[in-house]
Formats: C-alpha cells, sequence, structure tokens
C-alpha cells in the first residue's frame, strides 16, 4: 500500500511502487487533469508539482515521491472558485482543445511559487517542457504574465503588454 | 421520427435514419455519402434536416435541448453555437444543453472539417432557433386572441407588454416542433442581439482547466477494462508476437485476437503498457504496402497521375509579356501530431455496439464499424466525446474500430483502448508531401499577365468510409479492401485547394495533378493542399513584385478586385505599419494573403521576422493578421483560432518533416519530431476580426495555415536575400530559437 499527501490530503493506492504517478492520478484516485501524452517525459502532459517543482508524472514511479507533497490541477482550484492560474487561464481564455492546458498551469504554478516576478525569458523557458500542438502559446504566456500580476509581481520585460 | 428520437431521450437506442445515404459534400468534400437535400429552399443543414426538432426541443422545465450533428475539436463551436441558439431563440446560454454529434441523437452532418461548421450546422440552429421563437410567440398570440407581431420574447418567455407573460416551456407543452422550418422566417434583428457577436466566454473551459473528466480519455464507465492494440512500429509493418509469452505476463488478462489484428486486456494500464513494449521484442516484417516513394520532392513527379485542367482563362490574347518566371515549391509529409494518443471507449452491450469516440465524423465511422463487425447499422451508434485536437484525419476513427473488435469480444464490458504515443507517430495517417511548379510573365508595365500553376499531390482524404478504410478492417481475415483514393473536386479541392488564384490574372491555367497510387499512409491535414498551394501563390507574387519593382502589399491589391480581400490586406498592413517599416540587418517583413478555399475567410498576415546568423536562429517579433470570417459569431475565438493557425503554421514551415526509410516510418517520439515551443513562439501576435454582421458564416479554423507559411518565406527572403521555396525551411539551416 502506497500512502501519498496529495492536494492536502493523504491518498493511499494498492500499487507496484514502480507504477508511474500519473497511472496512479488517474486510474486510482479518480484525478483527471494530468493527461496521458507520451509516457517518455516529452510533452509536459502529466505534470503535476511535487514540493511545488513541476515533474513529468508518467515518469515518477509513485513509490519514490516518499513524504513529499503532491500538487494536481485539482487541488488549484474548481470551476467554481478556480485558483489564480486557473482564473488568468479563464481570463484570457488561454485554450483550444485544452489537453496540454492542465500541464500548463502546473508549471505555470511551479514557476510562480518559485518567483513572482520572472523575465519574458524565464517564463517562455520555464514553460517549454510543455508541447501544446494547437498553437495556444499566446494565450497562455498572456495568462502566466496576468498571473503573476495577480499574485503582486509581475513579468518583467514582458513581450506582449499585460492586461 | 418523432417516436423514434423520444425512444432515443428515453434511454432506448432506435435507429435514427431519416432518409437513405446518397452522394453529398460535407465537410470540405473529406466526407463521402451523406443525407441527401429535401428542402434546397432552407438555408444550412436544414436544407438536409427541415424538421425544428432535428435540431431544438424544450423540455417541461424550460431547458433547451440544441442538437448538432458537428463535434467540438477545440476550435470553440460548442460555444459558437449555443451562443447562436440562446440569442436567436431569447433564453439565457445557461438554459441551453448542446448535444454534438451521437449517432443515436443528432442529424447527420457528416465529418467536422473544411471550416464549414458555422457555415452548415451554425446556419441551420440559428435559424431553426428563430423559427421556434416565432412558433412561441404564435402559440401566445392564439392565447391571448392576439397577433404575433404585436408580442415581444425576452429571457424565455413571450410578453405582451402590458403585464401579461408566459414561459416557453408552458407553451411548449402543447407545441409540436416536429414540423418544417419556414425559409421566411426572420433572424433576429442585429440591434435585439445579446450573444451573437461577442466574445462569450467558452463554454468548455472551466471543466478542462479544473480537471473535471472532459476527454474520451477520462471516461471511466462501471466495469471497465483497459486494452491496448499490438502491432508493428508504424504504418507498412507487420508486428510479430509471442502471444503464449504475452499471455504470461502480469496485467494481461486476456488477448483478444481476429486475423492479424490483436489486442491485449487488463483492468490496469501500466502493466499494460510494459506488455506493449515486451511484445515488441518478437520483431516486425516489412507489411504489404511499404513501398519506397524515393528521395522527395522529385519521387511525386515519377508517380502516376491524373491530371486534370481546373482553371483555363484566356481573357486576354493580346498581352504582351516581357518577363517569365517559373519556380518550383514543395513540402514534405508532416504529422497531425496531437499531444494525447487516440483513444476510445467501446462497450457491447444487449446487442447494441456503443462506441464512445473523438473521430470528426462519426456517421461514416459508424457505416466502417457496422460493416467490420457484419452487423447491422441500427446496432451501433457511435457518440462523439472530445480529444486532443486532431487538425484533420490522425488515428481516432482507427482507435475506434480497434476498441470495437476488442468490446464486440467481450459483451456488457466497458473497453478503453488507448493508443501509445509511439503508435500515434507511427501509425497517424500523415499529411501529403506536395509540389507546385509555377509560371508567370509581366508586361511591360508591372502587370502579371499570363499565370500557371501545377500541383502534384496524393488524395487530401482517406477518412473511413468502410471497414477496409479502419487499420483493424485491414487486420481481420479476410482483409477488408480500403476504398480508392478519389481528388476532392473544386470549389473545395483536396490536393488543389487555392490552387486557382483569386487575383485577377486575364490568362491563367492551373493543372491538379491527383497521385492515386499512396508510398504512404496520408489523409486530411488542416488545410489540405491550401498550405503548400497558397505557400507557392504567395511567395511566387513577391518574387513578381520583386521582379517588377513593386511594393508586394501594393502589387497584390494591383491584382484584386474583391473588396473584403482588399479590405483585409489594408487592415492587416495598416495595423502592422506596413509603409512605415524600416528594415534593418537580417531583418525583414514579409506579407501574405488569402481567401480559404476561394470560397472561406479571408486572412491577410504581415510578419517582422529576424534572422541571426551565427546561431541559425529565426525570431519573429510580431505578427499581425487581419481576417474576415463573414459575421463574427466570437471575435475572441475567431482571434483564438488564427492565433493558434499562425503559430501552428510556423511551426510545420520552419521546422517538419516526417522521417521516412523505404516508405516506413523513422518518427516515434517527439525527439525526431520536434514541433515549436515556447521558446520559438512569435514575441507579439496580434489578429483584427473584420466583422461583417448579416453575411454568411465562412468558418475560420484552417485560414491561417497556407498565408502564414508564405508571410515566412518572405519575410526571410526579405531579411536574408535568400529565398525557401523547399519545405521545412529549416533544412536550410535556418531554426527557431
Amino acid at each position: 500500500m502506497i500512502k501519498l499527501k496529495i492536494n492536502g490530503a493523504v491518498a493511499r493506492a494498492d500499487v507496484d511502487p514502480a507504477t508511474p504517478l500519473l497511472y496512479v492520478l488517474r486510474d486510482d484516485l479518480g484525478l483527471h487533469a494530468a493527461k496521458f501524452g507520451c509516457g517518455l517525459g516529452q510533452c509536459g502532459s502529466c505534470t503535476v508539482l511535487v514540493d511545488d517543482r513541476p515533474v513529468f508524472a508518467c515518469l515518477l514511479p509513485v513509490g519514490a515521491i516518499g513524504t513529499r507533497a503532491v500538487t494536481t490541477v485539482e487541488g488549484l482550484g474548481t470551476a467554481e472558485a478556480p485558483g489564480t492560474v486557473q482564473r488568468a487561464f479563464l481570463d484570457e481564455q488561454a485554450g483550444q482543445c485544452g489537453y496540454c492546458i492542465p500541464g500548463m498551469i502546473a508549471r505555470a504554478e511551479g514557476l510562480l511559487r518559485r518567483t513572482t516576478t520572472p523575465t519574458e525569458e524565464e517564463v517562455r523557458s520555464a514553460m517549454a517542457p510543455s508541447l501544446c500542438r494547437c498553437g495556444t502559446h499566446m494565450r497562455i504566456l498572456r495568462a502566466v504574465r496576468r498571473a503573476a500580476a495577480a499574485r503582486g509581481g509581475g513579468v518583467v520585460d514582458p513581450a506582449e503588454p499585460v492586461a | 421520427m418523432i417516436a423514434s428520437r423520444r425512444d432515443v431521450l428515453g434511454g432506448l437506442v432506435v435507429a435514427f435514419s431519416l432518409a437513405p445515404a446518397a452522394l453529398a459534400q460535407t465537410g470540405g468534400g473529406e466526407g463521402r455519402g451523406g443525407p441527401p437535400t429535401v428542402a434546397p429552399e432552407l438555408p444550412g443543414t436544414l436544407a438536409k434536416f427541415p424538421d425544428l426538432d432535428a435540431w431544438i426541443r424544450i423540455a417541461p422545465d424550460g431547458r433547451v435541448t440544441v442538437f448538432t450533428g458537428k463535434v467540438e475539436l477545440g476550435t470553440g463551436i460548442k460555444t459558437a453555437i449555443a451562443q447562436l441558439a440562446a440569442d436567436e431563440l431569447d433564453v439565457a446560454l445557461g438554459r441551453i444543453d448542446l448535444i454534438t454529434a451521437d449517432t443515436g441523437l443528432t442529424p447527420n452532418e457528416g465529418v467536422t472539417a473544411g471550416s464549414q461548421t458555422l457555415e452548415q450546422s451554425g446556419t441551420a440552429v440559428a435559424n431553426a432557433a428563430a423559427n421556434v421563437r416565432l412558433l412561441l410567440a404564435e402559440a401566445a398570440a392564439t392565447r391571448w386572441g392576439v397577433v404575433a407581431t404585436d408580442l415581444f420574447t425576452r429571457d424565455g418567455e413571450v410578453l405582451d407588454g402590458r403585464g401579461r407573460r408566459v414561459s416557453y416551456a408552458d407553451l411548449a407543452a402543447s407545441l409540436s416542433l416536429a414540423v418544417h422550418a419556414r425559409a421566411d422566417v426572420p433572424r433576429k434583428r442585429r440591434d435585439a442581439r445579446r450573444l451573437i457577436g461577442r466574445s462569450v466566454p467558452r463554454v468548455d473551459l472551466p471543466a478542462k482547466l479544473t480537471g473535471l473528466a472532459a476527454y474520451v480519455h477520462d471516461m471511466r464507465l462501471p466495469g471497465m477494462v483497459h486494452a491496448r492494440v499490438l502491432r508493428g512500429p508504424g504504418s507498412g509493418t507487420r508486428g510479430r508476437f509471442d502471444f503464449a509469452a504475452m499471455a504470461r505476463l502480469s496485467g494481461v488478462d486476456r488477448i483478444v485476437r481476429r486475423g492479424t489484428f490483436a489486442a491485449i486486456v487488463g483492468t490496469r494500464e501500466w502493466p499494460l503498457e510494459r506488455a506493449l513494449h515486451a511484445a515488441a521484442r518478437g520483431g516486425w516484417q516489412a507489411g504489404p504496402d511499404a513501398n519506397a516513394p524515393g528521395p522527395l520532392p522529385e519521387a511525386l513527379l515519377r508517380m502516376r497521375r491524373e491530371s486534370r485542367t481546373i482553371e483555363d482563362r484566356h481573357d486576354d490574347p493580346h498581352a504582351v509579356p516581357v518577363r517569365r518566371l517559373s519556380a518550383r515549391y514543395d513540402r514534405p509529409y508532416l504529422m497531425h501530431g496531437a499531444i494525447g494518443p487516440s483513444c476510445a471507449v467501446a462497450l457491447f452491450e444487449n446487442d447494441v455496439l456503443t462506441v464512445w469516440t473523438h473521430s470528426q465524423g462519426v456517421e461514416p465511422l459508424r457505416a466502417a464499424i457496422a460493416e467490420l463487425l457484419a452487423m447491422p447499422l441500427e446496432r451501433v451508434r457511435c457518440v462523439h466525446r472530445e480529444g486532443a485536437g486532431c487538425y484533420g484525419h490522425n488515428g481516432a476513427d482507427d482507435v475506434a474500430g480497434d476498441a470495437a473488435l476488442v468490446a464486440i469480444a467481450m459483451p456488457g464490458i466497458p473497453v478503453r483502448l488507448q493508443w501509445s504515443r509511439e503508435q500515434e507517430h507511427g501509425w497517424e495517417p500523415l499529411g501529403p508531401a506536395m509540389l507546385a511548379w509555377l509560371d508567370a510573365s509581366l508586361d511591360a508595365s508591372g502587370r502579371i499577365v499570363a499565370w500557371q500553376h501545377q500541383v502534384w499531390s496524393n488524395t487530401h482524404s482517406t477518412r473511413p468510409s468502410a471497414a477496409g478504410d479502419l487499420l483493424a478492417g485491414q487486420e481481420v481475415i479476410p482483409p477488408f479492401p480500403a476504398t480508392p483514393p478519389e481528388p476532392i473536386p473544386q470549389p473545395n479541392g483536396g490536393g488543389d485547394r487555392n490552387a486557382i488564384p483569386l487575383y485577377r490574372f486575364p490568362n491563367s491555367q492551373v493543372v491538379s495533378h491527383f497521385l492515386p497510387d499512396m508510398p504512404v499512409r496520408v489523409s486530411a491535414l488542416r488545410g489540405l493542399g491550401a498550405h503548400l498551394n497558397i505557400f507557392a501563390l504567395e511567395s511566387f507574387i513577391d518574387e513578381l513584385a520583386d521582379a517588377a519593382g513593386r511594393d508586394p502589399v501594393a502589387f497584390r491589391l494591383a491584382h484584386l478586385d474583391d473588396p473584403r480581400a482588399i479590405a483585409v490586406i489594408g487592415r492587416a498592413a495598416a495595423q502592422f505599419g506596413w509603409q512605415h517599416y524600416r528594415p534593418s540587418p537580417n531583418r525583414g517583413r514579409g506579407f501574405a494573403f488569402a481567401r480559404y478555399k476561394n470560397h472561406g475567410a479571408y486572412l491577410a498576415v504581415a510578419l517582422d521576422v529576424e534572422f541571426v546568423p551565427d546561431e541559425g536562429r529565426l525570431i519573429v517579433h510580431r505578427a499581425v493578421a487581419a481576417v474576415d470570417s463573414g459575421e463574427a459569431v466570437n471575435p475572441d475565438g475567431i482571434r483564438n483560432q488564427v492565433e493558434g493557425g499562425i503559430v501552428q503554421s510556423l511551426s510545420w514551415t520552419a521546422y517538419e518533416a516526417a522521417g521516412l526509410d523505404g516508405g516506413r516510418r523513422t518518427d516515434y517520439d517527439w525527439s525526431t519530431y520536434p514541433i515549436l515551443r515556447f521558446g520559438d513562439a512569435p514575441r507579439s501576435v496580434v489578429i483584427d476580426v473584420i466583422d461583417r454582421p448579416g453575411a454568411p458564416f465562412l468558418g475560420t479554423g484552417e485560414c491561417a495555415q497556407g498565408p502564414t507559411a508564405a508571410a515566412l518565406a518572405n519575410a526571410l527572403a526579405a531579411a536574408t536575400g535568400t529565398r525557401s521555396r523547399s519545405l521545412p525551411i529549416a533544412r536550410a539551416g535556418a531554426r527557431f530559437a
């Protein structure tokens, strides 16, 4: 039995400790925000936070997490009461098919927990591990800039004016 | 028909087929068959399904259910169609329940493709809603003994302005919507509209952004099992498997085999993923269709071809050409590259097979699956559930066929079958490689007086219409034959989409060389042939402008007489600051324009691009586009699509080429098929939407692909003096970030 700290609560799953976290989230705990994209750590659709740092849940064996806190997009807010990053993504309508977006939100949350005043280049390089095929990049960048401002900071030298 | 629809809504699946299949173009010509037009006087798909209750029903509690045969692919059509229905009907957006493509419930609108959802379904829903609103007003008028024109509607009620009011729910209880729509019912007056033309937030995003189940991938039915299909590494191969060894693997509860089709089934996903990797130990052999195209693009010129002249105008035989240019442009095979691999859920229960699928065409898929399983059409139901964005025909239909074959072997048990990343890359049909050869002459005044465009291409649609079009259909024994490829005729066109210039050239000839033999599996990719044809045409216009010593924007305007084309070009150039642009070393501007399909949206785009020679790096400093999609239902939705189209086309055009070795794939994941990342995204993108209230919807989804490609090549030519005519541009040494 694996014990995990997820979104502030303790969850248990009877799985092989080698199972990547993503399968435990989706199949055992009913947390569907993190998505399967490649299983190879190449696309970022599965990104969640482990102790505030973005990780590829498709690769991380659940047995290796220990007591570290896992945060998924479900833990950041709900449709009725979205968190600041989710709110910023909604305000910018940053999504087309939306499949990559939970990974994007997790990655942006990780960045903003580290600094609320990143430079434009820091934002772009922090987001770079996550792929979007719809080309929603401009809106995602606008959402990150908006979220940084909403947290009392702001992106330095933004490439587009912040709304 | 009414009875059967009620039965369906009551949970009992009853066949919902109003008419026999007949040839009709749906989805930009990509789908075959489809219901016949029975009411040609009605607009959009109302012409095929004229009864109001095919589109709109009002429940006793006042909730309104709207039916569309189109699907949400991430383009925002759920929001736009709900806006149209709510506004024309005069109810709050939140009162609308929208049912998208479900063969048991919705009108057969063929394939969701070709940027035609609003034109076909949106037009039908808007006019059906206007009809229903009028019927409700007439019912109230009868009840009160007044004339309907003295009444008005507001937020789900009919009012007489003197204190009497009655709810739609009340009126609907005694009102049949099983009546033909009338062609003469006016749409709402523009000044009375509350939702159409407004940037209403997407109705689907809150769930997607907070982790609520939103995709077919997220479906978890009670008792559901997982499955993975066993295949060779990619199209053109056949896997070899040690099934006895596979059956012993932990987590593999069952192996379902039909001919060479095989799938492993278990209750947990991760053991199946491991088993899938273990299965590769058996190796593979070349499949029956593996044949090498030879080096591109020359291989295209050597293939068997069927040539058609699709434009041949000689309006000015007296023109005197003084300078002639010709150039050749080509693109490689491209991948759709959905971020989520294809997935489907299927359940065979009570003799009915239900397949939840992210296919773009649930109706043709249903026919293909019914044939595959030798089941009557009435006992197969395909229900759309969203997937990751597809941008055309990817693995969505194939995986639905796979899931169906497994489910039929396991009655009563829901089966969720998901491809691996490697399978999606290895088996999805590619966007076809293409080659275009252009030749034109200028007269002494610098006008283009003669034009020739020839294009060589495979088919742009192998979308399934029969069992043999699904991978599983080719693996059962005996295998089903694939539907022979056919060119998509003009005015939509396939390989020749947008090959006919919109410019007014006095003499013009366009020849479409259709290549029926496919060395690799190909099908529809966003924009079909428009990407390469517009890249070629709009690059060549710049080359001619340069030869004539004219400004590229002024040169385009001098050859156009369509006022809406002139308007988008003017707007994009003005917003970009084209006239005041100052080039600097290794930095230049590029422009391009097209009207998608020559009858869809108008789009003009200007790019400001820098080439960093030491690093071989491209920086798109600014992209500015103007778009006219007709009446804008949701301007921000249009901006979202065009922004995305620009970014995606930059990725295709600058980087992408599917690797082939002897006709077989060499790309199985993102490591060898890189796509644009955040560091490569433009610094800034601005989209100007030109709204045309009252004008027909022209669609938006695909209009940016071609112009962006040409604008990039034109900007690079301006920045560096070197022109890229062979895609991807990165092959010549330039790359982003």
